[in-house]
């Protein structure tokens, strides 16, 4: 009984953190089209810089919260800056893009690597959510929950973005037909600067949030992308609403298939992945075919 | 004899005089490499630059060969079996890819390609009583073709050095026959081809699977080459490289996945060496590349010869005659 | 045309490479050329790093001499997978034509190279457990300071089930060749002295959360963890994540004392078997840790005392063969005559098989002790004098049965 709930409970939390990490990637694949390979590497990075933060080795120290979002800002704006001088040389040349994109990640897992060297970094849960809430003989860390809120925050606000604000009436424009949007009259190149470093800055403030979890390694970046690419591709690119249900269903496949297929558990992850693009390209909720 | 065909000579030449010109086992092994890694490379841009087709898949198709020979030399076979088992093996893979991801062009194959790919790595990872997950399988002995054995590191340079002039034959002629030609048609206007009457389909999938056994070839080299196999060959990271390789080097053209898997190559292996941080060193010349010379460093460099020629030729010339017009 | 380039482009690059190449130009002399494989990069890096400090100290507390003779030093990052070991092995022997190897990291880079630096005739002396190597496919060519694999799991698990009074084990570690031995190890002594292991879980190397895991702990009185890396930290944080009280014992990995100021609150408690232990209040360990402090700013654990000594036995072995390495067999047999007292873990020597026997060290995690600025300490509890790799049986009935892997030791019935 304690092994379903518990599972069940980080099953949850998992997709609640996927979905911090894929909203920003599944924004950016629908508008620009370009399937962005940083997107672990600004997890990764985003875990790195906060942690770096909250340990104080800068010579001041910030509390959690101000650490992730601290670390989401730089991340998004370095994102921003990369958008701006690399990506849009290529636009319309989507392998151009996708390769340079490849590239960057490499560039970037190396340079976390030199700095913060090959050492994982432990990130303590932040005060107040250290405990316990018990479910019968289960144990639920109060944390994990804590990200469950957090992520549910976090879908309701981009929703509330993206349906009631001009910017998100723009990027669904953008994401329906880019053509069209320019015709009316969008910066369609501004917006994509906009939601390259909102994507990016959700990664890396995913990263953070991760950390307690996770910690922060070389390689998470490696760890984490493909998983974003299934959510994304499952959900539907474009789709808050694909992301945050694909988001679940692969946590929910990460958890149990870990424990109750090991053999088969990286088999049974990336199969609705190809399911999905032979039967049913455009995902659960997507609204146009890549 | 015209030109090229001196210039083919004097290349195959001087690849067969490398284990004689440097007494360092290591750079002949590097130059194995390279060539392997160069067939790898010619199979995946059969795909990417004639077929327009880009695969994040690939190297699930080459470790697949890799494993399959591994296996089943593990398993007490003899070499020659095992070496047509895993071709026929990755053959049947490679025809399992192209039903599934044919059924789409552009980013979405290569969605598909990259999570078929994951797949494979998934399996080679976890599926430990076949493939002994990280642990990987050992190969403990290299074959003997007609007696010569393999196991030196010239030995195996010349069977590789065969191995890729074949595969630089076959993918001259393919690209130079009528299919290749139809191949470059569906790339460039799928739509115009079919209502020619060519069945676009049928065209792509045979062209993955001549990619697809240039790949499986490649895996047996390497397989046998590392005497080693473990699913890190087999990870994204590796069909990345791949298509690094190729678009360095130029899709689409002969000679630029060869120089591109040099490229590759030389940088693991001897800048590794000398640069700490290599990864850094490949991530900066591949962005380099796909901003500078997207068109690859084959043609890139031919262009830039050509412009450099061109300005020559000009300075040489004298004042062009005025043009007769208004304008002049 | 293009032909024509390329052969020029192979030409010029393999020119600019033989110029290049220090190795071909490098004058013979007595220079001593000793290789370190080691990990930089990946989960296995955070030894790895420590693997190369641990090298760098006792080359610097020498001058650089070893045996008489200077000493050139190359580091190669095998990436902590075997395939990187056997290129950067390759690189070792035929690029810069080392004298010595040090090193690899891991157990399955070990077996992955045996082969072939048997077949070259390079005197390895690993840091890498890979038990067989030393058992029944054992290398001529291969000395181990360290441990076996099972050589730190078979006291922790005697202790197990003699002090600690546990009869019922839970063990988890990674899915490679070093977790199945440590944990055949672990559960041989465990079963031997009466207790029985309930089940035993294999995470790949690579897993972000470990909670998938720990939720299947269950159904019993203790856990044997064999994480390696960093991985014990994630491991044990998800373990305390989860609640779980269980006590949980390890081996020298799981509980190195380079993990000490990482670790937080969740590691008091744990129980772990090293080969090294930090607190051992010796010259010889004092001079070690001084360096490493000193050097890199940073607490040794078990990864670096394990090249550290590996350095110490060339050293001895070198010297034994009057500074003599061209003959490799001559050189072997040097090497595995070396018997220490003045190491950073205490007395060693080694076996007809090339493997260690040496002090194995019993530690608890607590507060109590602490030093170097450190909240957490490994207090030894007890001391286990001339371990072999063949812990309390003889050789030969050791030797009988088949080396310690997934499914051996099997799970019976508890």
């Amino acid at each position: 009984m304690t092994f379903w709930v518990l599972l069940t409970v980080n099953s949850v939390t998992f997709g609640g953190l996927l979905f911090l990490l894929s909203a920003g990637f599944s924004l950016i694949f629908g508008l620009m089209r370009i399937p962005n390979l940083t997107h672990g590497s600004m997890f990764m990075a985003g875990a790195y810089l906060g942690a770096t933060l909250l340990a104080g080795q800068l010579g001041f120290s910030l509390n959690f919260w101000l650490a992730a979002v601290v670390a989401a800002l730089a991340v998004a704006a370095l994102s921003a800056l990369m958008e701006r001088v690399l990506l849009r040389r290529l636009a319309g040349q989507q392998l151009a893009q996708v390769l340079v994109t490849l590239g960057v990640s490499l560039m970037v897992a190396d340079i976390c690597l030199m700095v913060w060297g090959g050492d994982p970094i432990s990130v303590d849960n932040p005060p107040g959510l250290g405990g316990f809430v018990r479910i019968g003989a289960a144990a639920l860390p109060l944390y994990r929950m804590a990200v469950i809120v957090i992520a549910a925050v976090f879908a309701i606000g981009l929703w509330l973005m993206l349906e009631r604000t001009r910017l998100g009436a723009m990027i669904r424009a953008g994401v329906d037909d880019p053509d069209m949007a320019r015709v009316v009259g969008i910066r369609v190149s501004r917006l994509f600067t906009i939601v390259f470093a909102l994507g990016a800055g959700l990664a890396a403030f995913a990263g953070m949030i991760g950390g307690p979890i996770l910690s922060v390694y070389p390689g998470l970046d490696q760890d984490m992308l493909p998983l974003a690419l299934v959510v994304v591709i499952l959900g539907g690119t474009g789709s808050l609403l694909g992301s945050f249900v694909g988001s679940i269903i692969i946590g929910f496949i990460y958890n149990f298939g870990q424990a109750l297929l090991p053999e088969l558990a990286y088999f049974v992850l990336f199969l609705p992945m190809v399911l999905v693009l032979v039967l049913r390209p455009q995902g659960l909720f997507g609204g146009q075919v890549l | 004899m015209s030109g090229r065909t001196v210039a083919v000579i004097v290349a195959v030449l001087a690849l067969v005089a490398v284990p004689y010109a440097t007494t360092e086992i290591y750079y002949v092994n590097i130059a194995s490499q390279i060539l392997l890694y160069a067939v790898f490379a010619l199979g995946l841009s059969v795909l990417v630059g004639y077929a327009g087709l880009v695969s994040l898949g690939h190297a699930g198709l080459f470790g697949v060969a890799s494993y399959a020979v591994a296996y089943q030399l593990a398993a007490g076979h003899p070499h020659a079996a095992a070496i047509f088992g895993g071709l026929v093996i990755a053959l049947v893979v490679t025809a399992g890819f192209a039903f599934l991801s044919l059924r789409a062009t552009g980013i979405s194959f290569i969605m598909i390609t990259l999570a078929l790919g994951e797949i494979i790595w998934g399996l080679a990872y976890r599926w430990i009583s076949v493939t002994n997950g990280d642990n990987g399988i050992n190969v403990s002995t290299r074959p003997a073709p007609f007696g010569i054995s393999l196991a030196s590191a010239k030995g195996f340079y010349g069977a590789t050095l065969i191995v890729f002039l074949l595969a630089v034959a076959a993918v001259t002629i393919f690209v130079r026959s009528p299919f290749g030609a139809a191949l470059c048609g569906t790339r460039d206007q799928p739509r115009r081809m079919t209502a020619l009457g060519y069945h676009v389909w049928m065209i792509r999938f045979w062209a993955f699977m001549f990619s697809g056994l240039l790949t499986s070839v490649a895996g047996i080299l390497f397989v046998y080459y590392n005497q080693f196999i473990s699913p890190q060959a087999v990870a994204l990271a590796a069909s990345a490289e791949g298509l690094l390789m190729v678009i360095s080097g130029g899709a689409g053209t002969l000679l630029g996945p060869i120089v591109g898997a040099a490229l590759v190559v030389i940088i693991k292996n001897v800048a590794s060496a000398y640069v700490e941080r290599w990864n850094f060193l490949l991530g900066a010349i591949f962005v380099a590349i796909v901003v500078f010379m997207p068109e690859g460093l084959v043609p890139g460099a031919v262009r830039l010869a050509r412009t450099a020629w061109r300005a020559v030729g000009r300075s040489k010339l004298a004042a062009p005659a005025p043009l007769v017009g208004p304008k002049s | 045309m293009r032909i024509h380039r390329r052969a020029l482009l192979k030409g010029a690059a393999a020119a600019g490479l033989a110029v290049a190449a220090p190795a071909v130009l490098r004058a013979q002399g007595a220079l001593f050329r000793l290789g370190l494989l080691t990990v930089k990069s990946g989960p296995l890096a955070q030894g790895g790093i420590q693997m190369e400090q641990g090298a760098l100290t006792f080359l610097k507390e020498r001058n650089y001499m070893m045996g008489g003779r200077k000493v050139d030093f190359v580091s190669a990052d095998t990436g902590g997978n075997p395939a990187g070991a056997k290129t950067k092995a390759q690189e070792l022997v035929e690029r810069d034509k080392v004298d010595v190897i040090v090193g690899p990291l891991a157990a399955f880079e070990l077996y992955a190279i045996s082969d072939y630096v048997r077949e070259q005739r390079m005197p390895t002396l690993s840091l890498a457990a890979a038990d067989n190597l030393t058992q029944r496919q054992p290398n001529p060519f291969l000395l181990r300071a360290s441990a076996t694999s099972s050589q730190s799991m078979h006291p922790i698990g005697h202790y197990a089930a003699t002090e600690l009074k546990l009869k019922r084990a839970f063990c988890i570690t990674e899915d490679f060749a070093f977790g199945y031995e440590q944990m055949g190890g672990f559960q041989a002594a465990f079963q031997k002295d009466g207790g029985c292991v309930v089940n035993k879980l294999w995470p790949p190397l690579s897993t972000p959360d470990y909670t998938p895991y720990v939720a299947q702990i269950a159904d019993c009185d203790g856990v044997c963890q064999g994480f390696a890396g960093s991985n014990p930290l994630r491991f044990m944080k998800a373990y305390a994540s989860a609640g779980l009280k269980y006590p949980v014992v390890t081996g020298s990995t799981g509980g190195d004392d380079a993990l000490l100021k990482s670790y937080g609150e969740e590691a008091i408690g744990l129980i772990s078997c090293s080969p090294y232990t930090l607190d051992l209040e010796t010259d010889g360990n004092k001079r070690f840790v001084d360096g490493i402090m000193k050097n890199h700013n940073t607490i040794p654990g078990f990864y670096a005392a394990g090249i550290y000594m590996n350095c110490q036995v060339v050293d001895a072995g070198l010297k034994a063969a009057n500074g003599q390495s061209e003959d490799k067999e001559k050189f072997m047999a040097a090497l595995k005559t070396v018997s220490l007292t003045d190491t950073p873990r205490g007395p060693i020597k080694f076996d007809h098989l090339g493997n260690v026997v040496g002090t194995s060290y019993v530690r608890r995690c607590g507060t109590e002790g602490a030093k170097y600025g450190l909240k957490l300490w490994n207090k030894t509890i007890k001391t286990y004098e001339n371990v072999s790799q063949f812990w309390t049986w003889p050789e030969q009935e050791f030797l009988a049965h088949p080396v310690y892997s997934r499914d051996y030791p099997p799970l019976t019935k508890c």
